[in-house]
């Protein structure tokens, strides 16, 4: 009981990921029409955003410390950062421990222009195009915008601790009953979904509650007549990509601590997005994030020993498994409408 | 449309003639310049341009006729590896049983999981291929080991039984058509020139050829006809009565069987077949070149499948001391700027390139690189003919074929 | 029947000169290029040119760059450039700055893409289109061992770069294929001795093993020897290769009545379950009334910096580390000599992969040197059962039944209070040799056969 409590708690954590990426996913699709590959890339570089912030927080005056030497016998280099200079030891430290909450300010506006960026730049020449160039339009700019953070940052996974305050864990399993030591449950991960959540409930509650919103669903449905009634369609579904990169980017600002972040972190989950939006139905926003919550948890029972013991190797392929299941069972996946996609 | 007409016949015709010269072709530098970094008429690569030529054929026999995009295409080429390499191990260093078995291999493979990935279409077709192509990878590499040997590959060894061979002694025996060595090369030295004849290289090339032929028949058959009207309304198709499935099975199996013939020639050509050869990475290469040279076309997917290979294995080979040496005779403040403004696309940036190349065709090139070439006829035409000859107007609105 | 060669460049000015004279092509069949000159590849003009094959994209990229540059330094020393690095060092005294036998050493390079594929293609380019005579490099098993297979059959040497499954000179060896990296077993001897005085003898493990060969092979190796010290395996874990997040395979460890957890990942795997296993709080647990401890068997100090603080304290193993011969004294000669050329070059200190690479390539230099032949037969004649010093490892053998080289191991810790990112381990002792060393016929590398070098003709 406490082991399945246990595995439900580290899939919400990880549904959380795919939920978000799959949201954005599905809303460029959904409104856009458009198949997007880099959508990972976005994610991606999100992460990169508080990497970013990270290096600028760190940003450091270099003094030459004379009485010690490096490891090549001059004499040592040693750097404060800036923030440390202005704000005092014990500030500056804070501000830096803080980066990554502090990236999520950062990163909403960088995000933002990045989407516009590219939906004005690019994507809004592909609308009529086959789903075929945009894929191979948006896997060459997924492997662009990767090389160009390459680049800069290089290979190696940069690690981005999480603030002090909200590092290790707590025992989950007292609390509710169970032994000490059978549900631990790290306070970061905690935090990651409880953001998620908050994004996922923006998301809905500004589809649903403003014109804008309401806009926005009935182009989904119904694109031509919206345009007929004199409604600017076209700038709405601009807004709406910036702010698929937007919720794309936040879940990669807030990954950043639980996975180191490195250059093609966005290509591993970009098939995984797609899988979790086809399984929860194309086009449909809760379908998304439904199965993305799913996902997470059965990825989750698949890595348990006692599973593992059963069924050699099921670890390695359960996702796509129930892909399968679930598509030749209920072709539109969870709750997709009849027909989306299906030509 | 119906029967396999005269431009058909000059297209093989051409498209042999540059098979049998590519080892000239390939090959324009003399050896010692320093352009000779772009070369690539050595026998590797030209194996890899026919091999993954075979490849994008027979994807372009599923996707452009039928409009069924599969994203797991690389699973029935892996596939067909291993059952070659297995050949090799447990029969003989002869490439036919090996080609043989993976032709059959990749086309049972295909049909199985065709069969049950074509009671759907559009995206969900496409992510059923692919959940099926990342679960063969995914188990390939790890629980599959005794069959693939995991994530070093399949080689093979001394040890292996090949029961209709001489029993190898100290060195690993290879491949070879009735005796001729797959990796013979015959060398040419003209003046400054220098061109490799391979005769694996020839071998693939010819086989290539016949596929090629074959895949203009089945363009230009009623089978083909029926495939494209699938593409074009399915929905059409089944009010009239018809069942589209056989068909369509029928195009994914035959694309299988594609797709095992070049994993097969793969290993006929190098005997080692690994997992990532299944990686929906692979089978997305696949789907790339199709769609960068011109899905649809006849002559499209090979000239993609080229494009890629080239960049893959010609760009990433150039590193800075090679940058050096071409701009060396510059001063050396424009040679320093022109090298760092080089270097981030070549060598271990060839990815950018390649990445930046995809988007600048498929934005000004919406049909693929046939398109290209089919604007550059048209420009020509237009300068040679005028406008009005009625033969180039009928040519420039026929489809990319 | 032709023979098999993968036949280039030696000929070239020879041929030029004839295709010239006589205003014809002149022609080289397989056969009689084979027979004029005995082995691939044989370099006739004034250079020779190595093959420098390393990850330049995918997620070892950054540990191929490091190679790479080590190749460079080594090129540059060996063209008598620079400060000479090693050479200074190396108990071998026959390579003068003159390139090797008098040639210029040339390079060309190419990108393995971590993929067995793309690494014998791209091996196959430099040999088949550049004339090498060598290839090295690499930073996985999988590869090294594909393109030490391709080798054998071309009829060049491979002098492997980072590769530490137990199969590359175990059951997958080859002839023309050497390395000097050391492998997963000699990690978990070094390792026994240092668990046990670290951890005592009454310890429970618990193993999360990254689900392909050199996982296996290390999980293997570390379970014999903790089971040899009285240690009790609790459990085995496979993790998918494309893992990202281990929580999951992290979170039941605590309950599971082990009190010492073994990562046996590399690479990002390493890093994202190191990572993991931190937030879990592991490192601060407390089981069986003793405190919980990680174990990371190979250690990268790349990798080890995409870690940061999560590795403090944590105990692993390494070929060699750039601080040897300033901790542990003058049995580690050479190991300043090439931090202090590779520092002044680049601005940091090397990693293991880089210092394996470029001592690599001297070996094979100096082979060439003493064989008096670039015959990859003569050479791998010179390099078996050859002993050495002076390359930072101390006195080194190179084993001629499997082709392994074997030195001191170093077990390493990561420092609790690191000053910069290239200092992030403190190590703990060198293993001595005798140590780490096995039978050839050890069960952990039987099945293979090395064969017969083959020159290619």
């Amino acid at each position: 009981m406490d082991a399945i409590l246990l595995q439900i708690l580290n899939g919400l954590d990880k549904g959380s990921a795919y939920a978000l990426i799959a949201l954005g996913l599905t809303l460029i699709f959904g409104t856009l029409g458009v198949v997007n590959f880099a959508h990972g890339a976005l994610f991606m570089i999100g992460a990169f955003c508080a990497v970013t912030l990270q290096r600028i927080l760190t940003l450091s005056q270099t003094t030459i410390d004379e009485t010690r030497t490096d490891f090549l016998g001059n004499p040592m280099q040693v750097d404060t950062p800036y923030v440390v200079l202005w704000f005092g030891e014990s500030t500056g430290a804070a501000i830096v421990d803080w980066a990554v909450p502090l990236a999520i300010l950062f990163a909403i506006p960088v995000m933002l222009i990045v989407g516009v960026v590219m939906e004005r730049g690019l994507i809004q020449h592909f609308y009529k195009r086959p789903h075929a160039d945009q894929i191979l339009v948006t896997f060459g700019l997924a492997i662009v915008l990767q090389e160009i953070i390459k680049a800069f940052y290089g290979a190696n996974p940069i690690p981005t601790p999480a603030p002090q305050a909200f590092r290790g864990s707590f025992d989950f399993g007292v609390l509710v009953g169970f032994d000490p030591n059978t549900i631990i449950y790290p306070y970061w991960r905690l935090v990651y979904f409880a953001f998620a959540a908050i994004i996922i409930a923006a998301v809905f509650a500004f589809l649903r509650y403003t014109t804008f919103g309401m806009v926005v669903r009935a182009g989904m449905a119904d694109r031509e007549t919206v345009g007929l009634l004199g409604i600017n369609i076209d700038r709405r579904f601009t807004a709406m990509f910036g702010i698929a990169a937007a919720v794309a980017g936040l879940a990669g600002v807030m990954y950043a601590p639980i996975n180191a972040p490195n250059y093609h972190m966005g290509m591993d989950f970009l098939v995984l997005s797609f899988v979790v939006v086809v399984v929860g139905g194309m086009g449909s926003l809760a379908g998304a994030v439904l199965a993305g919550f799913l996902l997470g948890i059965l990825e989750s029972f698949a890595s348990m020993t006692a599973v593992i013991d059963l069924i050699p190797g099921i670890n390695q392929i359960i996702i796509y498994l129930v892909a399968i299941i679930v598509l030749l069972a209920r072709p539109r996946g969870l709750m997709g409408r009849r027909g989306v996609m299906e030509e | 449309m119906q029967s396999f007409g005269r431009k058909d016949t000059i297209l093989l015709i051409v498209v042999a003639l540059l098979v049998l010269l590519a080892p000239v072709i390939l090959n324009p530098f003399p050896q010692a310049s320093s352009l000779a970094q772009f070369n690539a008429g050595y026998p590797d690569l030209m194996q890899r341009f026919v091999i993954f030529g075979i490849f994008a054929i027979g994807f372009n026999i599923l996707f452009g006729l039928t409009g069924y995009l599969s994203f797991g295409h690389a699973a029935f080429l892996g596939a067909g590896s291993y059952a070659a390499v297995w050949m090799f191990k447990l029969l003989s260093m002869n490439v036919i049983p090996a080609i043989v078995l993976a032709v059959v291999v990749g086309g049972l493979f295909a049909a199985l999981i065709g069969y049950v990935s074509l009671r759907r279409s559009g995206i969900y077709f496409s992510i059923l291929t692919l959940a099926f192509a990342q679960m063969s990878f995914a188990l390939a590499y790890s629980v599959l080991t005794p069959l693939t040997n995991g994530e070093t590959g399949l080689q093979l060894s001394l040890s292996d039984p090949r029961i209709f061979d001489p029993a190898a002694t100290g060195s690993l025996p290879t491949t070879n058509l009735f005796g001729i060595d797959m990796r013979a090369t015959t060398t040419i030295f003209a003046g400054p020139w220098e061109f490799q004849l391979n005769a694996g290289y020839y071998m693939s090339g010819l086989i290539m050829l016949v596929a090629f032929w074959l895949s203009i028949r089945i363009f230009r058959s009623p089978f083909g006809m029926m495939l494209r009207a699938v593409k074009s309304n399915q929905q059409r198709m089944s009010y009239t009565g018809l069942s589209t499935r056989p068909y369509t099975l029928a195009a994914f199996v035959i694309s299988g069987m594609y797709a095992g013939l070049a994993g097969g020639l793969l290993a006929a050509m190098d005997p080692l077949a690994g997992a990532e050869r299944m990686q929906w990475t692979a089978s997305g290469e696949v789907v790339l070149m199709t769609i960068l040279g011109g899905a649809g076309s006849l002559i499209g997917p090979v000239l993609g499948a080229g494009f890629i290979k080239y960049f893959e294995n010609i760009f990433s080979k150039i590193n800075d001391s090679v940058l050096h040496t071409w701009f060396g005779a510059l001063p050396d403040g424009l040679e320093t700027a022109l090298v760092t403004l080089v270097h981030p696309f070549v060598g271990k940036g060839w990815h950018l390139t390649l990445g930046l190349l995809f988007m600048l065709v498929v934005i000004f090139l919406p049909g693929g690189l046939v398109e290209g070439g089919r604007r550059i006829r048209g420009v020509v035409g237009r300068r040679n003919r005028k406008a009005g000859d009625p033969e180039a107007r009928a040519a420039s609105k026929q489809p990319a074929e | 029947m032709t023979k098999a060669t993968f036949t280039r460049r030696g000929l070239l000015r020879t041929g030029a000169a004839t295709g010239a004279g006589l205003a014809m092509p002149t022609i080289f069949t397989g056969a009689s290029w084979a027979q004029g000159q005995g082995f691939t590849n044989a370099p006739t003009g004034d250079t020779v040119t190595l093959g420098f094959n390393v990850p330049q994209t995918g997620p070892y990229a950054d540990e191929g760059a490091d190679e790479l540059r080590a190749f460079e330094l080594a090129v540059e020393h060996l063209n008598g450039e620079g400060d000479g690095g090693m050479l200074q060092t190396f108990s071998e005294k026959n390579l003068d700055g003159t390139g090797i036998m008098g040639k210029r050493v040339a390079f060309v390079t190419g990108d393995t893409q971590t993929k067995s594929d793309a690494a014998r293609a791209s091996a196959r380019s430099m040999i088949e289109k550049d004339g090498a005579i060598m290839i090295s490099g690499g930073s996985s098993s999988g590869v090294a061992v594909a393109v030490q297979g391709l080798c054998q059959e071309a009829g060049v040497i491979f002098m492997s770069g980072l590769t530490h499954s137990n199969d590359t000179t175990g059951k997958d060896k080859k002839a023309n294929g050497f390395r000097h990296f050391f492998n997963a077993y000699q990690s978990g001897a070094a390792m026994g001795p240092v668990l046990e005085s670290l951890y005592g003898t009454d310890r429970r493990a618990y193993h999360l093993t990254a689900d392909y060969t050199w996982g296996w092979t290390t999980q293997e190796s570390m379970q014999a020897v903790t089971e040899d010290l009285g240690w009790e395996t609790v459990n085995n874990v496979l993790t998918p290769l494309a893992a990202t997040d281990f929580s999951s395979y992290i979170a039941p460890v605590l309950n599971s009545g082990a009190d010492v957890l073994f990562l046996n990942h590399y690479g990002g795997n390493m890093v994202n379950s190191l990572t993991n296993a931190v937030q879990f709080g592991l490192k601060e647990a407390q089981a069986n009334g003793k405190q919980f401890e990680i174990v990371v068997p190979l250690y990268s100090e790349l990798m080890a910096r995409g870690a940061g603080r999560n590795i403090a304290g944590i105990p692993g193993s390494q070929n060699w580390d750039w601080k040897l011969e300033n901790e542990l004294g003058s049995r580690y000669v050479g190991t300043n000599a090439f931090t202090q050329s590779f520092g002044t070059k680049y601005g940091f200190p090397p990693s293991q992969a880089a210092h394996t690479c470029y001592v690599q390539t001297l070996l094979y230099a100096d082979a060439v040197q003493r064989a008096g032949s670039f015959n990859p037969c003569a050479v791998a004649e010179a390099l078996e059962d050859f002993e050495f010093d002076g390359m930072g490892n101390g006195p080194t053998l190179y084993r001629g039944a499997d082709h392994q080289c074997f030195k001191d191991v170093v077990v390493t810790r990561g420092k609790e209070n690191p000053e910069n990112e290239f200092d992030l381990v403190e190590i703990i002792e060198a293993t001595p040799t005798e140590q780490v060393t096995y039978e050839p016929d050890h069960p952990m590398f039987a099945g293979g056969a090395l064969g017969e070098c083959n020159p290619g003709a």
